[in-house]
C-alpha cells in the first residue's frame, strides 16, 4: 500500500471518527476539543494535497484563533452539560439523522454516478506549485485585491460588531 | 496524490457535512451549534482544496482563504451574540431562546 494512502485513510479516520464524537459528547468543552482534533486531521490532509499554506493558516486560525475563542466563551459561560442527549425527544434525534444521512445520500450519489471529477487527472507538478504561498500570495494581491480589500473590512465590521454587542448594555 | 481518487476526499467532506447536519440539528447548546456550523464550513474548504489540488490552480485555495475570513468574523459576532443572550436570559439552550416564538 503506497504511503499517501495510508496517511489518507489515517486522517481521514481521525477525521471522521473525532466528527462524530464531537456530536454525541454532552460535555460542550469535550466538544470543543474533538472538534480541534478534526481540524488537525484536516489540516493533514490539506498537505498531502500540496495546499501548505492552507493546511499552516488552518492550524493557527481555526484550530489556534476560532476554537481557542469558543473555549473561551465556555468558561465564561460556564454551561452545564446535556445530560438528557440521548434520552428523550426521540423522534426529533430520528429525523435529524434520517434527513443527515438522505443528504449524505445524494451527495454520494452525485460524486459516484454523475463523476464529477470526469477524465480528471492531477496535476501533481501544477498543484505543487499552487500551493505556496508565493503563488497564492501573488494571486491575492493582484486578481483578487478588492475582495482581499473587502475581507479586510469585513474583519474590521466583525471587530466593531462584537465590541458593541458584548458591551455591558446597550445605551 | 496520484493514487487517490478525488471521489474519497468528497465523499469524506459529505460524510462531514452530514455530520455537521446532524450535530446542528440534535444538540441543544447554542455554542456547540456553532461549532458544528464551523465543522460544515470545513467540509466545504476540504471539497474546494481537493478540486483546486486536482485541477492544479490557486483559485480553490483563494476561495478558502475568504471563507475562513467570513468564519472567524461570524464567529466572534456570533459568539457576543450569545454573551448577549446569555446576559438577558442566563441560558444558552436554544430550547428557551424563544422570544421570537407566538
Amino acid at each position: 500500500m503506497p504511503l499517501e494512502l495510508i496517511l489518507f485513510v489515517l486522517f481521514a479516520l481521525i477525521a471522521a471518527v473525532s466528527a462524530v464524537v464531537m456530536i454525541t459528547r454532552p460535555n460542550p468543552v469535550m466538544s470543543a476539543i474533538f472538534l480541534v482534533i478534526n481540524f488537525f486531521a484536516l489540516a493533514g490532509l490539506y498537505l498531502l494535497l500540496n495546499a501548505q499554506f492552507i493546511a499552516v493558516v488552518q492550524v493557527i486560525v481555526y484550530a489556534g484563533a476560532i476554537m481557542v475563542l469558543f473555549l473561551f466563551v465556555l468558561m465564561l459561560l460556564n454551561t452545564k452539560s446535556e445530560h438528557k442527549l440521548l434520552s428523550g425527544q426521540n423522534r426529533t434525534k430520528i429525523f435529524a439523522i434520517v434527513l443527515a444521512a438522505f443528504i449524505f445520500a445524494q451527495i454520494a450519489y452525485l460524486i459516484f454516478f454523475s463523476s464529477p471529477s470526469g477524465n480528471l487527472s492531477p496535476e501533481v507538478q501544477a498543484s505543487i506549485k499552487a500551493g505556496t504561498i508565493e503563488e497564492i500570495g501573488h494571486e491575492l494581491y493582484t486578481n483578487y485585491i478588492l475582495p482581499f480589500e473587502a475581507a479586510g473590512f469585513l474583519l474590521l465590521a466583525a471587530t466593531i460588531g462584537a465590541l458593541v454587542l458584548a458591551k455591558k448594555k446597550f445605551e | 496524490m496520484n493514487v487517490i481518487p478525488i471521489e474519497y476526499y468528497l465523499t469524506l467532506s459529505a460524510f462531514m457535512f452530514a455530520t455537521g447536519v446532524t450535530g446542528v440539528l440534535i444538540r441543544k447548546n447554542a455554542i456547540v451549534v456553532f461549532m458544528c456550523i464551523e465543522l460544515m464550513l470545513n467540509s466545504a474548504n476540504l471539497t474546494l482544496v481537493a478540486f483546486s489540488s486536482y485541477l492544479g490552480s490557486s483559485a480553490g485555495h483563494i476561495f478558502v482563504f475568504f471563507v475562513m475570513t467570513v468564519a472567524a468574523a461570524e464567529a466572534a459576532v456570533g459568539l457576543a451574540i450569545i454573551i448577549a443572550i446569555f446576559r438577558n436570559k442566563l441560558t444558552v439552550n436554544i430550547d428557551e431562546i424563544n422570544i421570537f416564538k407566538w
